[in-house]
């Protein structure tokens, strides 16, 4: 069995996951990595998609987040979301006004940059719909 | 002199508003523990916010790289003001406290000559503010719809800051709210969160700072994670307002009811007094008119 380290998911509202766990794979902002224990450290912006904790015992959970934060260390793994929900429980309705929203941005957006930021985000936002 | 009947319609009455002072001290209490836990389980976030905030920043360094919402403008010319109260009064001294406090700070700022603008959060802030300083609000935020204050409301106020402050509309923004020290206590504080002042508030944790591997690049986190951390600072400080509001009505209605009771007992008082007073004018009335037959 791989070893365990202590992993850490919180989002302003609550702290959802404090446990020890094998392995997370964590939507990163240049791609999705997977952290498992005496992971070098690092820290990473994390873009809307599906984290999948692997827990000691080998059950799976998935969780949703919107953007946010990974503090990776040897000793465990932090991840600050923005926003963050079990995909049992994802609002499909939530999700709809989100991309709703971010096209909205896109196509308000003044100039280039901000376009081109509104538009990224959006995409990963109809991604991650189409992947529930 | 009151007559009977005007003295019992209102021990009846004081007697209602003392049952409605009650019921709402009840209800302030049943949600006063709902906004501890709330502020309570914002706390981890907030703190690990801190500790990769104060780390990144040191892998930064003050180098140009930092963005300007960390570093300011370099002026200190323009300041705005967010205050946050409560959308309900009933609350003793709470919403005029913060308010006051923001109208000190506000009239020191403008006696320096400096430029001050005013974002209310909350209506009762708004309706004091608007008495001095109704042409320097130049926003104010509605929460009265939300049930219980959510990241989202927290996010949108702090995303209008950031969008002011990108277009240079200020150089300084503080944050006035209420410390939720106790039931009994509330504090109202002032916060300054652009520039960030108090990045380096959390402790780096010295286990491997030095050997952070990043991506993207330190300063692209960086000018990412400092709105996000605006966001809760506000939100933080929401969260402490709702407690501290609920603390404060707890305690002002807690008195209303003690005074509604002393005010019962004072009314039935003069009414038992007055009732016998007129016993007894009707008895003498009754024997002088036998005396004299």
């Amino acid at each position: 069995m791989a070893e365990a380290f202590k992993f850490e998911l919180v989002s302003p509202e609550r702290l959802l996951v404090s446990e020890e766990v094998q392995s997370v794979v964590i939507p990163g902002a240049e791609g999705e990595m997977t952290v498992l224990a005496n992971h070098a450290p690092v820290m990473t912006t994390i873009k809307p998609g599906v984290v999948t904790v692997k827990t000691v015992t080998g059950a799976d959970e998935r969780y949703v987040v919107f953007g946010g934060f990974a503090d990776i260390l040897p000793s465990g793994c932090t991840l600050l979301a923005e926003s963050a929900v079990p995909v049992a429980s994802i609002d499909r309705e939530d999700l709809a006004r989100r991309i709703q929203d971010a096209r909205e941005d896109a196509a308000d957006a003044k100039d280039d940059e901000t376009k081109t930021r509104a538009e990224a985000f959006l995409n990963q936002l109809t991604t991650l719909e189409a992947a529930l | 002199m009151a007559s009977l009947k005007d003295l019992r319609n209102r021990i009846a009455s004081v007697k209602a508003t003392q049952k409605i002072t009650k019921a709402m001290q009840m209800v302030a209490a049943a949600k006063l523990r709902r906004a501890q836990e709330a502020a309570e389980a914002a706390r981890p976030y907030s703190q690990r916010m801190g500790a990769v905030l104060a780390n990144i920043a040191q892998a930064v360094g003050g180098g140009g790289e930092a963005p300007a919402l960390m570093t300011g403008t370099g002026k200190d010319d323009v300041h705005l003001l967010v205050v946050c109260t409560a959308e309900r009064g009933l609350c003793g001294g709470f919403n005029s406290q913060i308010a006051r406090f923001a109208r000190d700070h506000a009239r020191k700022l403008i006696a320096s000559g400096k430029t001050v603008k005013i974002i209310c959060v909350g209506k009762k802030g708004f309706d004091i503010l608007r008495r001095d300083y109704a042409s320097l609000i130049i926003e104010r935020v509605d929460l009265r719809e939300a049930k219980q204050v959510g990241f989202v409301h927290a996010d949108a106020i702090a995303k209008k800051v950031i969008g002011l402050f990108n277009e240079g509309g200020f150089d300084v923004c503080t944050l006035f709210y209420s410390e939720f020290k106790s039931v009994i206590s509330q504090v109202p504080t002032a916060q300054q969160i652009i520039p960030a002042a108090a990045v380096a508030e959390g402790e780096p944790e010295s286990a491997g700072s030095a050997v952070y591997e990043y991506e993207p690049e330190p300063g692209e986190i960086l000018s990412d994670l400092i709105p996000r951390n605006i966001s809760v600072q506000v939100f933080r400080a929401l969260l402490e307002n709702a407690a501290g509001e609920m603390g404060a009505k707890m305690s002002a209605m807690d008195n209303a009811t003690r005074n509604a009771g002393d005010m019962i007992n004072k009314l039935t008082m003069s009414y038992n007094r007055q009732r016998q007073a007129q016993i007894t004018k009707e008895l003498i009335e009754i024997i002088s008119g036998a005396e004299a037959l």
